[in-house]
């Protein structure tokens, strides 16, 4: 699985694409840094962008990244190598890649503001962090997506759905849920519903590590209430974990079956 | 060497593969031919893996295929189409395969010899032509020198020279003792390469010999026109 994961990587640090992202995080960190002069009020306005935008470029890239190197997949599979090792190998290539533009673009300037003399370094790491799970789960979600449907422009839809439904609609379902039921004890039910949805999570995430009562809004202070800070900073990242586990274990079992 | 039993495969609602059975000795040349979607490309990927069979055994020198993905380091395989990765350039393909195959005693370099490939290394594969594309095809499947080869239309875009080299290069191949099985459906190439053929018609094997048993058998003088003769009895 090293040597698919070497030369998808390899690919893909040729890909312009890689770059691109690579250097939109870089302009994003300086110029949020000089409008802001204030190292933790960065985080935060950063935080808002990395939530919605990881999952996006997640999404679109391993969709893209999949239907483009189907040439080289199918090389691959006449190969003595194994077919889960093709598809994880690929799969940790891009989310790999992606998570490194973003750790070193992001990385750069605010190392040279002096972010690891400061006290915002736990935040800005935390940051980071969810971003590369963020990355990691989404590519996951697309590579499943995109391993179901031989149609790319399918493929594609069902990708960009998945991406709104999971950063947009899904919170308005999920607020007019709270409004609609408020008469019930809803502590239970907001936990699972923030649990199940990764861009929430990493959210409520960032939000208790940060310590700003004001912006935890609901979940965060239900969050808050149940587990407590530190608890819940644990809880909400081994669920993390599960989202990445989860759908890479359907890549494995999808890829066994597929015919090429 | 290969041992093929009722082997079926549906594609969707299109039932490719109908009970496949077919033995494939050691040593020679075999064609498989059939007309356009008889299944086999199908039957071929499923010798390689690639495709996954609904029912029925495969077994290479007498050991299932499916266990374990080892097998193929005994196959060489030239797919029908050559599609390559884009940004990758002729050399570092021919590199990248050898480092997959972990092949020690790699003869690219006569090969890139006989196909005069030599001004195209550096190039990127999304650059080339269709029947240069071929001929880095044609490298990477002989190079390995596996005793199994596969060739799935061997001869697609090729420029009379190149076809002249393929074909010996395929004899010489089979002197090795190797086990070549060839898709075509240029007959005159298979009449010249083997007289062994296996001919598929609706995912069945509807004949398994040689070409002169299926003259005798269509009752035509020639070769070409005793495979147009079952084909018109298939579509009657």
């Amino acid at each position: 699985m090293l040597k698919i994961l070497k030369y998808s990587c390899y690919d893909l640090l040729r890909s312009r694409w890689s770059y691109v992202y690579f250097a939109f995080y870089l302009m994003l960190g300086t110029v949020l840094l000089f409008l802001n002069n204030d190292l933790s009020k960065a985080v935060i306005t950063l935080m808002n962008v990395i939530i919605v935008l990881v999952p996006l470029i997640g999404t679109i890239f391993g969709v893209m990244y999949y239907y483009n190197s189907k040439e080289f997949t199918e090389l691959l599979l006449a190969q003595p190598v194994k077919r889960s090792s093709i598809f994880l190998g690929q799969y940790l290539g891009v989310a790999l890649s992606l998570t490194l533009s973003l750790v070193v673009g992001l990385g750069l300037p605010f190392a040279f503001y002096g972010i690891f003399n400061s006290a915002a370094m736990s935040e800005f790491t935390l940051l980071l962090v969810t971003g590369a799970f963020l990355t990691l789960i989404f590519t996951a979600l697309a590579y499943n997506i995109a391993l179901s449907n031989e149609n790319k422009i399918k493929g594609f839809g069902y990708a960009i759905l998945l991406w709104l439904f999971m950063a947009v609609i899904y919170d308005g379902v999920f607020l007019m849920s709270l409004i609609a039921f408020e008469e019930y004890p809803l502590d239970k039910f907001s936990l699972i519903a923030t649990m199940a949805n990764p861009i929430d999570l990493s959210r409520v995430l960032i939000l208790l590590k940060l310590d700003i009562s004001a912006l935890l809004g609901y979940t965060g202070a239900v969050f808050q209430k149940f587990f407590g800070t530190n608890f819940g900073i644990v809880i909400s990242s081994i669920m993390l974990v599960i989202w990445v586990l989860v759908p890479t274990y359907f890549i494995y079992r999808k890829a066994k079956k597929k015919d090429f | 060497m290969i041992q093929i039993k009722n082997l079926y495969k549906k594609f969707g609602k299109n039932q490719v593969l109908q009970g496949v059975d077919l033995d494939i000795e050691t040593g020679g040349i075999f064609a498989v031919l059939g007309p356009n979607g008889s299944g086999k490309t199908t039957l071929i990927k499923c010798i390689l893996g690639m495709v996954i069979p609904d029912s029925g055994t495969i077994n290479i020198n007498d050991y299932p295929i499916g266990k374990s993905e080892e097998y193929r380091r005994n196959i060489d395989y030239l797919p029908q189409i050559a599609n390559f990765p884009s940004n990758l350039s002729v050399e570092e393909l021919i590199n990248m395969i050898k480092d997959l195959r972990v092949i020690k005693t790699a003869k690219d370099k006569e090969l890139i010899e006989v196909f005069k490939l030599a001004p195209y290394l550096k190039k990127k594969l999304g650059n080339l032509s269709g029947g240069t594309k071929q001929k880095v095809n044609i490298v990477l499947a002989f190079m390995s020198d596996s005793p199994l080869l596969i060739l799935d239309e061997p001869t697609s875009g090729l420029d009379p020279i190149s076809l002249l080299r393929l074909k010996e290069l395929i004899n010489s191949e089979k002197e090795k003792g190797k086990t070549i099985l060839i898709t075509s459906h240029i007959m005159s190439f298979v009449e010249q390469v083997t007289n062994d053929i296996v001919f598929i018609l609706e995912g069945k094997i509807y004949f398994k010999g040689s070409i002169s048993e299926l003259k005798s058998k269509t009752g035509q003088e020639d070769f070409e026109h005793a495979i147009a003769s079952i084909l018109q009895k298939s579509y009657a």
